[in-house]
C-alpha cells in the first residue's frame, strides 16, 4: 500500500489523549458535582425541590434555544462565537438542574425521569419557564437587551443559590454564577456599544430595551413552589434592587432611558413558571422535540 | 532592482525546494501570493459556510448531550474559519474585503456544503465522511510551504479529528439501535458517500493548476491520491458501522494494494460547482444577509470606540 | 461619512496554565481592546479556564523579518499584518 507519511500524522491526532475533550468542553474543568451526595436532604420537600429545578433549567433550557437559533446569523464572526459559547453554558446548566430535577423527582417517590425525558417529552404546560425565556429576538439590540436583563436577574439568582440547603443546587449555582457574570458582561458591553454607538444604533438599542422591558416583571414575581423551599430557593423580589443596580449602570453608561412600561399581564392569574406561555413556547417546542418524539424509544 | 529581485526570488526557491517555510515577511512572487490567498480564503469560507448544514440541526438534536456536542462543533468551525482568515490576512488582504468575494461569488468554498441535510443522520454522517475527506485534504497542508497557513492547520486538524470522532460514534450509537435509525443512517450515507469523493476535487487529467501547486508546496497530494486514500481508510470504516457504501464497483483490489471504486458523476460535480448545487443560493444569502443586516451593529462598535 | 464596518485586526498572545511565557496564537477582529479580550477568550481558549491572555493591536507592532533577506521593496511599518507569527507546535504532531 502506498504510503503517505503525513497520514501517521493523521493517526496521531486520532489518538485519544488527555486532552481529549478539549474541542468540546474544555480542558482542566473539575466536575462541579464531583463527589457530591446526591440525596436530597430530608428536611427539603423533594416535590418541590423537583418543580423548582425545573423553573431554573427550563429558564435556561429555552434561552438557550433561542440563542441556538441565531447560529449563523450574528452580526460577526466573534459574536457567533461568543454567543454559541453562552448557549453552550446556558445549556449545561438546563442539564445539571433537569437531572436534579429528575432525582428530587424519585426522592418524592414518583420515578425520576432523566434530562433527556424531561427535556423531550413534556408537554407545553409542564414547561415552567419564565415568558422571558420564550421571546424571539427580532435584531441584534433586542438579543442584547433581554441577554442583559435575564444575565443581570440570573446572576444574581445564582449568587443567592449558592447558600442553598440543596448542596446539589448550591454547586450548580456556584458553576453557574461565574458563567452569568461574563454573560452579564458580555451584554452589558454591547448595550453599551449600541447605545452610544451611532444615531442608529442608539434608536434600535432603545428600541429593544422597550421591547423586552414588559416581561422583567414576571422574575421578581414569588411563587408557591419557592416558598414551599425555605432556605433553598431564592427570594426573587429581594433581587429588585441588585438587578436594578446593576442594569441602571449600564443603561446610564449606554445613554439609555430606563423603560417605564408595566409589566405584560398574566393569564387567569397565570404565566410561566405556571406552564401558561405565549403562543411562542409551541412552535419551540415543536422543533425542539420533534426528533426525539419521532423515535420514542431510541437511544442517542 | 532586477538583480535584488532575482536574488530573492532564488532565495524563495531554494527555501521551497529544501521543504522550508516562507513566512509573512518573505519575499515571494505574485503568483504564489494570489494562488495561496485564494486557497487558504476558500478554505475559511468553507468552514463558515460549513456552519450551516450541520447548524441546521442544532435546535433538533434529539438529546441534550448530542445537542451540546453538536453546538459545540458548529462554534469550532467557526473559530477554524477565524484562524484561517487570519493566517490570509498575512498575506495582504482584509477579511472583510475576502468576505465580500464570497458573497459576490468571485472565490468559492467546498461545494459539499450545497448539499442538503435532511435528517439528522446526516450530522453523523458528515461527521464521518464529509470530516473524514476533509482531513485527508487538511493533514497534507499542515506541511504547506507558507507558515501561518501550515501552523493554522495543525490546529485546526487536531480540533477536526474529534469532530470525526464524534460523528462515527454517534453513528455507531444509531446503527445499533432501531430499525429506523438504521435506515436513517444507510438513506444518509446513500445521499453523502459519492459527494464526499467529489470533495477531492475533478480528476487529475481535468486539474491544470495541480503541478504549479505542487511545485510551490501549495499542494502536496493529487486530487486522485488522495481520493484513493480517503476511500482505503474509509471502507473499513463502513464494514464496523454495518452500512452499505453505494457504489457496485468497490472492490479491494490485491495487486493494485487499494480498493477499485466507480466512476463519480463528473456532470454533478460541475453543476454544483458551477453553481447550480440544491443549496447554493441559500448558502450564500444566508451569509449575506447576516453580513448585510450587521453592518449597523459592527458600525455603532466603531463608532463607541472612537468617542473613547 | 458613515463609520467603518471594519474592525481592526489585533494579535492575540496566550500563556497557559503551565506556560512561563506568552506565545502568539493568531490574530481577530474587534472594535475595542476589551472586545477583543473577550474575543481572544471565545476563540483561542474556547471553553478552558482562565489563561493570562494579551491583545496587542497589529497596527502597534514593529517586526523585524526572521530571514536575512530583507524586502526592501516594502517598508517595514507598511502592512501590519507581515510580522513573525510563532505558534507552538504540539509535541505529538511527527513530520512538522
Amino acid at each position: 500500500m502506498t504510503d503517505l507519511p503525513e497520514f501517521d500524522a493523521y493517526l496521531s491526532l486520532a489518538e485519544v489523549s488527555e486532552d481529549d475533550h478539549r474541542w468540546a468542553f474544555g480542558t482542566g474543568f473539575t466536575d462541579p458535582l464531583a463527589g457530591l451526595d446526591v440525596a436530597v436532604p430530608p428536611s427539603i420537600d423533594a416535590a418541590a425541590l423537583a418543580a423548582y429545578c425545573l423553573m431554573l433549567g427550563d429558564d435556561a433550557l429555552i434561552y438557550s434555544h433561542r440563542l441556538q437559533q441565531w447560529v449563523t446569523r450574528a452580526p460577526e464572526l466573534e459574536e457567533e462565537t461568543a454567543l454559541a459559547n453562552i448557549a453552550l453554558d446556558l445549556l449545561g446548566q438546563a442539564r445539571m438542574l433537569l437531572t436534579r430535577a429528575g432525582q428530587a423527582e424519585g426522592a418524592a417517590g414518583s420515578k425520576g425521569r432523566d434530562e433527556d425525558q424531561l427535556a423531550f417529552f413534556r408537554d407545553e404546560g409542564e414547561y415552567r419557564n419564565v415568558r422571558l425565556a420564550e421571546r424571539a429576538d427580532a435584531d441584534f439590540a433586542e438579543l442584547v437587551a433581554r441577554l442583559l436583563v435575564f444575565s443581570a436577574w440570573r446572576l444574581a439568582l445564582l449568587r443567592q443559590l449558592t447558600s442553598a440547603a440543596d448542596p446539589v443546587l448550591a454547586a450548580i449555582a456556584d458553576k453557574g454564577a461565574k458563567e452569568l457574570a461574563y454573560h452579564r458582561d458580555y451584554a452589558a458591553g454591547w448595550v453599551i456599544r449600541l447605545g452610544d454607538g451611532t444615531d442608529f444604533s442608539h434608536a434600535r438599542m432603545q428600541a429593544g430595551l422597550e421591547a423586552v422591558w414588559p416581561l422583567t416583571g414576571e422574575l421578581f414575581t414569588p411563587h408557591p413552589v419557592e416558598a414551599a423551599l425555605p432556605g433553598v430557593a431564592a427570594d426573587v423580589s429581594a433581587l429588585r434592587a441588585e438587578f436594578d443596580a446593576s442594569v441602571d449602570a449600564v443603561l446610564a453608561e449606554a445613554t439609555l432611558r430606563k423603560p417605564e412600561s408595566r409589566p405584560l399581564a398574566r393569564v387567569a392569574g397565570r404565566a410561566g413558571r405556571d406552564g401558561v406561555h405565549t403562543e411562542a413556547m409551541g412552535y419551540i417546542l415543536a422543533e425542539l422535540q420533534s426528533i426525539a418524539r419521532a423515535h420514542p424509544d431510541a437511544t442517542w | 532592482m532586477e538583480h535584488r529581485e532575482q536574488e530573492l526570488s532564488e532565495h524563495f526557491e531554494a527555501t521551497i525546494a529544501r521543504q522550508g517555510r516562507i513566512e509573512p515577511r518573505d519575499w515571494l512572487p505574485d503568483g504564489y501570493r494570489k494562488t495561496m490567498i485564494r486557497q487558504i480564503a476558500q478554505h475559511a469560507h468553507s468552514e463558515i459556510i460549513g456552519m450551516q448544514p450541520e447548524g441546521n440541526w442544532i435546535t433538533r438534536a434529539p438529546s441534550l448531550r448530542r445537542k451540546a456536542i453538536l453546538l459545540a462543533k458548529v462554534q469550532d468551525e467557526a473559530g477554524h474559519g477565524m484562524y484561517l482568515y487570519a493566517a490570509a490576512e498575512t498575506l495582504g488582504v482584509d477579511r472583510g474585503d475576502l468576505t465580500e468575494m464570497l458573497i459576490e461569488g468571485r472565490q468559492k468554498y467546498s461545494s459539499i456544503f450545497n448539499y442538503p441535510t435532511l435528517s439528522y443522520a446526516d450530522v453523523g454522517v458528515i461527521g464521518w465522511l464529509v470530516d473524514g475527506a476533509a482531513i485527508c485534504n487538511q493533514v497534507p497542508l499542515c506541511r504547506s510551504s507558507y507558515g501561518p497557513y501550515a501552523r493554522a492547520m495543525v490546529r485546526i486538524c487536531k480540533e477536526e479529528s474529534f469532530h470525526q470522532r464524534q460523528g462515527y460514534e454517534l453513528l455507531l450509537t444509531m446503527m445499533r439501535g432501531t430499525g429506523a435509525q438504521r435506515e436513517m443512517v444507510q438513506e444518509s450515507v446513500d445521499r453523502f458517500w459519492w459527494p464526499s469523493l467529489m470533495m477531492f476535487g475533478p480528476p487529475d487529467d481535468k486539474s491544470p493548476n495541480t503541478e504549479r501547486s505542487m511545485a510551490w508546496g501549495i499542494k502536496r497530494h493529487t486530487n486522485d491520491e488522495l481520493r484513493q486514500r480517503f476511500v482505503d481508510m474509509t471502507v473499513p470504516q463502513a464494514e464496523k458501522l454495518g452500512v452499505t457504501l453505494p457504489d457496485g464497483k468497490l472492490r479491494w483490489n490485491p495487486e493494485r494494494g487499494h480498493y477499485d471504486f466507480g466512476e463519480v458523476d463528473w456532470d454533478e460535480f460541475w453543476a454544483v460547482v458551477g453553481g447550480d448545487g440544491p443549496c447554493n443560493a441559500e448558502r450564500i444569502t444566508r451569509r449575506r444577509t447576516a453580513h448585510q443586516e450587521g453592518a449597523w451593529v459592527r458600525e455603532a462598535a466603531m463608532a463607541h470606540a472612537a468617542k473613547r | 461619512m458613515p463609520p467603518s464596518a471594519d474592525w481592526p485586526l489585533f494579535e492575540v498572545f496566550l500563556r497557559g496554565k503551565r506556560g512561563l511565557n506568552h506565545v502568539h496564537v493568531g490574530s481577530l477582529h474587534a472594535a475595542d481592546p476589551e472586545m477583543a479580550l473577550r474575543h481572544a477568550r471565545d476563540l483561542y481558549t474556547r471553553r478552558n479556564e482562565a489563561v493570562s491572555i494579551w491583545v496587542v493591536p497589529a497596527s502597534a507592532i514593529t517586526a523585524s523579518s526572521p530571514d536575512e533577506k530583507d524586502p526592501f521593496f516594502a517598508p517595514a511599518a507598511d502592512k501590519v499584518y507581515r510580522h513573525p507569527t510563532f505558534y507552538q507546535i504540539p509535541d505529538d504532531i511527527p513530520h512538522i
